[in-house]
C-alpha cells in the first residue's frame, strides 16, 4: 500500500510539474497562431526595423517600439538594480536587525501597490516636474525609467535579501578571521556566494520593467517614435498592445500578436542570456 | 497548509454556489465596445434595470472594433460602435445609429487660441504646423494629443478632416478621458474629445468661427460631427431587442440629450 | 595610495546606507502621499454603498468584493500547482534535461508581460471557450500568470529546509512522500506564505490582464460568470478617464490599506507559526 501511495504521489507530482510548461506552451501556441502568419505575410525585415506604423495604411515598422522598449527597461534597471542591491547588501550585513525587521515588511508591501497607483502619480508628479525643468511633454522614457525603476525596487530588494541571508554564516567568519573588515568579507565572500540569487532578482525585475503596461502607457506618451532624448515621449511594445488591441481587427490585429511574439522572443532570450551566466558562473566557483 | 485548503474549499464552494443559485432568473444582456460612448451607455443601462428588474445589462469598454467583433461573435449581445461610417465585416448586423457626437478641438484653459480654422486644425494635428505662435498663440512648440490607431474618434476625426496622417511625434491616448486629463494638465497641449466630457478643465476652441455646442451640431453648422451605432444580430433575444427599443424612446433619448449627446431624431 | 580598507568600509556603509534611506524615503512618499490625498475620502459609506453615476459618486462595494474574490480565486488554483511543482523539483527528481527544461518554462512565464497574459485570456477562456468576461476567465488567466512567482518561492523555501533534516526521517523509516508531508512542507511554510503573498499581491494590482478577462462592469458579481471590476480596474479607469479625482485617491488609499492588511496578517501568521515550532 505505502509503495503505491508513493508512486501515486510521485506521478501526480510529475504532473503537475508540467503544468507552467504547459501554459507556456498553451500561451506560446495561441499567440504564435496568431501573429507569425502576419510576420510572414509583411516579412520580418519590414516588420522589425521599418519605422513606420501606420495599421490602417497597411504600414507596420515596430523598430521605435522595439528601441523604446530596451531604453525604458534599461533605464529602470539603472535606477531599480542599484538601490535594491545596495539596500539588501545594507540591511543583511550592516543594519541592525530590528531595522530589517520593519523595513523588509515595508517595502514587500509595496510590490503590492497597484502599477496604475505609481502611473497616476507618475502623471500627477513626475511628469509636470520633468516638463518644467528639463522640457519636452513630460510623459517620457525619463518618467517612464523611474516609474518602473521604483517598481522593480521591491522585487529586486526581497529576493536579494533572501538570496544574501542564505548565504552561511561560516563565510562570512571565514574572511573576518582572516582579518578582513565588514566590508571585505561583504565585497569579497557574501555577494559572490549570493550572485545566482541576485541575477534572479535582476532578472525578474526586468521581465516586469519589460513587461509592465498599464503605467507606461499612462506616463511614457506613446508616441510612435524612435527616441533621441531621455525627454522624448515613447510607445514600449506592451503599450502599443494594450493601447491598439481594443480597436484593432483583421491585419492590425494580428499585427498586435505579432508584436506580442517580438516581446515573447526578447524575454526568451534575456532570460537564455542570465540563465547560462548564472550557471556559467557557478561552474567556474 | 490547513487554512490554504480551507480556504480553497471556501472559494470553489462559494463559486459553485453561485453558479448553481443564481443566473436562471435572470436576462442578461451585454453591451460592450466604443469606449466615448460607454458612459452613456451605462447611464441607460441603470435606468433601464430600475424600471425593468429581471433584466440584467452589463457595459463593456473595448473599443469600437471589438464591439462589432463582439457583437459578430455574440461575446456581447450588443455592439457600440462611433464610426463615421461601419467597416465592410459589419455587414451582417442589424445596426442603429441612436445618437450622434460633435468632436471638439480643446487646448489647456491658459491657451489664449480659441479659434482655429478648419485648414489649421487639418496642419496642426498633421505636424505641419508645429508652434503655437503660428497660430496666434506664444511661441511654446505644440503638443499634438491623439487617439490610438483604429478609435472610432480617431478614425472619424482624420476622416472629416480629409484624411489626414497623424504627426510622427503626436502623443498617444487611449480613451476621450485620458485626452482630456493630458491637455487639461500640458499647457502646450491639443487633443480632440467627444463633445459631451468637455468641462472647466479644457477649453474647446471654435473651428472656421463655429463652437462646438448643441445648436451648431443639431443644425450641421459644427463640421466635426460622427454618428453612434449600437449592434446586434438579426433574431436577437427579446429582452435585447426591447433594451433597443428602449434607447431610441423618448426617455432614453433624453436621457442621452441631458449627458452631452446629440438626439438621434 | 591605496585607501585603508577602513575607510573604504565607512563610505561603503554610507552609500548602502544612504540607497537604502533614499529606497525608503520613496516608498513611504508614494504610501503618504496616496493616504494624505485619499484617506478623508474613505467612510464606512464608501465602503458599503454602490457607486452612483460610473463612480462619480457613491461607493465601491462591488469592486471591494471583486478584489477580494479574484486573487482568492488565483491562489486556490495556483498554490497546488505550484507547490507540487516545486516539490517535484526539488524532492523527487535529480537535475535533469527535463527539470532544467521545467525550470526554464517557468522562469520564461514568469518574464511574460501581463497584457500577454490578457490577450491568452481573452483570446482562450473569454473567446474560446466561450466563458465571457467574467470572474472565472479573469481568476484562471491570473492563477497562470502568479504560478511562476508561487513555484519560485516554494522551490526556495524548500531548499532552504536542511538536508540533515530529511536524513533523519528517511531514517526513521518514513517514505519520501511522509518526509514531505511531515518536515520539508511545515519547514517550508513561511516561504510558501510570502509566495503566496506575492501571488496575492501581483493579482489585487493587476490591471492589464484583468480588463482583458474579468471585464470592468461596475456591479456586484453574483455567480463565477459575473463580470467583475476590481478596485485597481476602478481606480484606473476613475483616474485616467478624469471621472473623479477625489474618489479615485480614496479608491487608491483602499487599495493600498489591503495590501497593508493582507501582508500584516500573512507576517502574522508565519511569525506564530515559527515561535509554535521554535516551542
Amino acid at each position: 500500500m505505502k509503495f503505491n501511495g508513493e508512486n501515486i504521489a510521485k506521478y501526480a507530482l510529475m504532473t503537475v510539474a508540467f503544468s507552467a510548461v504547459a501554459s507556456l506552451l498553451l500561451i506560446a501556441v495561441f499567440i504564435f497562431k496568431e501573429g507569425l502568419p502576419f510576420m510572414m505575410k509583411v516579412g520580418l525585415k519590414d516588420f522589425l526595423f521599418a519605422s513606420d506604423w501606420d495599421p490602417l495604411a497597411g504600414k507596420f515598422g515596430i523598430y521605435p517600439m522595439i528601441v523604446a522598449s530596451l531604453w525604458v527597461t534599461f533605464g529602470a534597471m539603472l535606477i531599480g538594480a542599484p538601490l535594491g542591491i545596495a539596500g539588501a547588501i545594507f540591511l543583511n550585513e550592516f543594519a541592525p536587525p530590528m531595522m530589517m525587521k520593519i523595513i523588509k515588511p515595508t517595502i514587500e508591501l509595496l510590490a503590492g501597490i497597484p502599477s496604475v497607483v505609481f502611473g497616476f502619480l507618475g502623471v500627477m508628479v513626475l511628469a509636470p516636474w520633468i516638463r518644467a525643468t528639463l522640457g519636452g511633454p513630460g510623459l517620457s522614457v525619463l518618467a517612464a525609467s523611474i516609474i518602473l525603476g521604483i517598481m522593480v525596487l521591491p522585487t529586486v530588494l526581497s529576493i536579494s535579501i533572501d538570496a544574501i541571508a542564505s548565504v552561511p554564516n561560516s563565510y562570512r567568519e571565514g574572511a573576518l578571521a582572516l582579518g578582513a573588515t565588514r566590508w571585505q568579507s561583504v565585497y569579497m565572500v557574501t555577494i559572490k556566494a549570493a550572485r545566482s540569487g541576485i541575477i534572479a532578482s535582476i532578472i525578474l525585475a526586468m521581465g516586469r520593467a519589460l513587461g509592465e503596461t498599464m503605467a507606461v502607457i499612462m506616463v511614457a506618451g506613446n508616441t510612435v517614435k524612435v527616441p533621441h532624448a531621455v525627454t522624448d515621449p515613447v510607445r514600449t511594445l506592451t503599450a502599443n498592445i494594450a493601447l491598439e488591441m481594443a480597436n484593432a481587427t483583421g491585419m492590425a490585429r494580428e499585427a498586435l500578436f505579432a508584436t506580442g511574439i517580438v516581446l515573447f522572443m526578447v524575454i526568451m532570450v534575456l532570460n537564455g542570456i542570465a540563465l547560462s551566466a548564472i550557471k556559467g558562473k557557478a561552474r567556474k566557483k | 497548509m490547513k487554512i490554504m485548503v480551507a480556504l480553497t474549499g471556501v472559494v470553489l464552494c462559494a463559486g459553485f454556489m453561485g453558479l448553481t443559485g443564481c443566473g436562471k432568473s435572470r436576462e442578461n444582456v451585454t453591451i460592450a465596445g466604443s469606449t466615448a460612448f460607454q458612459p452613456f451607455a451605462e447611464k441607460l443601462a441603470d435606468q433601464y434595470m430600475s424600471t425593468h428588474p429581471g433584466v440584467m445589462i452589463t457595459v463593456q469598454g473595448g473599443g469600437s472594433s471589438m464591439g462589432i467583433q463582439s457583437a459578430l461573435s455574440g461575446a456581447a449581445e450588443i455592439g457600440m460602435a462611433d464610426l463615421v461610417e461601419l467597416p465592410p465585416e459589419a455587414a451582417s448586423l442589424k445596426s442603429l445609429i441612436v445618437a450622434r457626437d460633435g468632436i471638439a478641438v480643446v487646448v489647456n484653459p491658459a491657451n489664449k487660441v480659441s479659434s482655429l480654422t478648419y485648414d489649421q486644425v487639418r496642419d496642426v494635428f498633421s505636424g505641419k504646423i508645429k508652434n503655437w505662435k503660428d497660430v496666434g498663440g506664444s511661441d511654446y512648440a505644440i503638443a499634438v494629443i491623439s487617439r490610438e490607431a483604429g478609435s472610432g474618434t480617431r478614425s472619424s476625426f482624420e476622416k472629416i478632416l480629409g484624411g489626414i496622417k497623424l504627426a510622427e511625434d503626436a502623443l498617444v491616448q487611449d480613451s476621450n478621458g485620458t485626452i482630456r486629463e493630458t491637455v487639461a494638465n500640458d499647457q502646450n497641449a491639443i487633443g480632440y474629445v467627444s463633445h459631451g466630457l468637455i468641462n472647466e478643465k479644457i477649453k474647446a476652441v471654435s473651428v472656421d468661427g463655429i463652437e462646438c455646442m448643441e445648436a451648431t451640431i443639431m443644425k450641421g453648422e459644427y463640421r466635426l460631427v460622427r454618428p453612434v451605432f449600437l449592434m446586434a444580430k438579426e433574431g436577437a433575444s427579446p429582452a435585447c431587442q426591447a433594451f433597443l427599443e428602449y434607447v431610441m424612446s423618448n426617455e432614453a433619448q433624453e436621457l442621452l440629450h441631458q449627458s452631452g449627446l446629440i438626439r438621434a431624431k | 595610495m591605496r585607501i585603508s580598507p577602513k575607510i573604504t568600509q565607512a563610505l561603503a556603509v554610507l552609500l548602502l546606507g544612504s540607497a537604502t534611506f533614499f529606497t525608503v524615503m520613496v516608498l513611504v512618499f508614494v504610501i503618504v502621499f496616496v493616504l494624505g490625498k485619499g484617506l478623508p475620502g474613505v467612510t464606512w459609506e464608501f465602503l458599503s454603498t454602490n457607486p452612483r453615476d460610473m463612480g462619480r459618486a457613491g461607493g465601491i462595494l462591488p469592486t471591494l468584493v471583486g478584489t477580494i474574490l479574484l486573487p482568492l480565486l488565483a491562489i486556490a488554483i495556483a498554490l497546488p500547482l505550484g507547490v507540487g511543482t516545486s516539490v517535484y523539483l526539488t524532492e523527487y527528481t535529480r537535475e535533469t534535461r527535463m527539470t532544467r527544461a521545467l525550470r526554464f518554462g517557468t522562469d520564461c512565464l514568469a518574464g511574460i508581460p501581463s497584457i500577454i497574459f490578457g490577450l491568452f485570456g481573452f483570446i482562450f477562456f473569454v473567446v474560446g471557450l466561450n466563458m465571457g468576461w467574467c470572474l472565472l476567465s479573469g481568476g484562471l488567466t491570473l492563477a497562470i500568470m502568479i504560478l511562476p512567482t508561487i513555484i519560485r518561492t516554494s522551490e526556495e523555501a524548500i531548499r532552504a529546509v536542511p538536508n540533515s533534516w530529511r536524513e533523519v526521517s528517511f531514517s526513521l523509516g518514513a517514505t519520501r512522500w511522509e518526509t514531505v508531508l511531515k518536515v520539508v512542507l511545515p519547514n517550508a511554510l513561511p516561504g510558501i506564505v510570502t509566495g503566496v503573498m506575492l501571488g496575492i499581491g501581483r493579482s489585487i494590482g493587476e490591471t492589464a490582464a484583468v480588463i482583458f478577462t474579468a471585464g470592468s462592469a461596475l456591479r456586484m458579481p453574483i455567480s463565477a460568470f459575473d463580470s467583475v471590476r476590481t478596485m485597481s480596474v476602478h481606480f484606473y479607469i476613475l483616474a485616467r478617464e478624469g471621472i473623479s479625482t477625489e474618489k479615485a485617491y480614496a479608491t487608491a488609499a483602499v487599495l493600498i490599506i489591503s495590501v497593508l492588511m493582507v501582508n500584516l496578517i500573512a507576517y502574522g501568521m508565519m511569525h506564530r507559526f515559527i515561535a509554535r515550532r521554535a516551542r
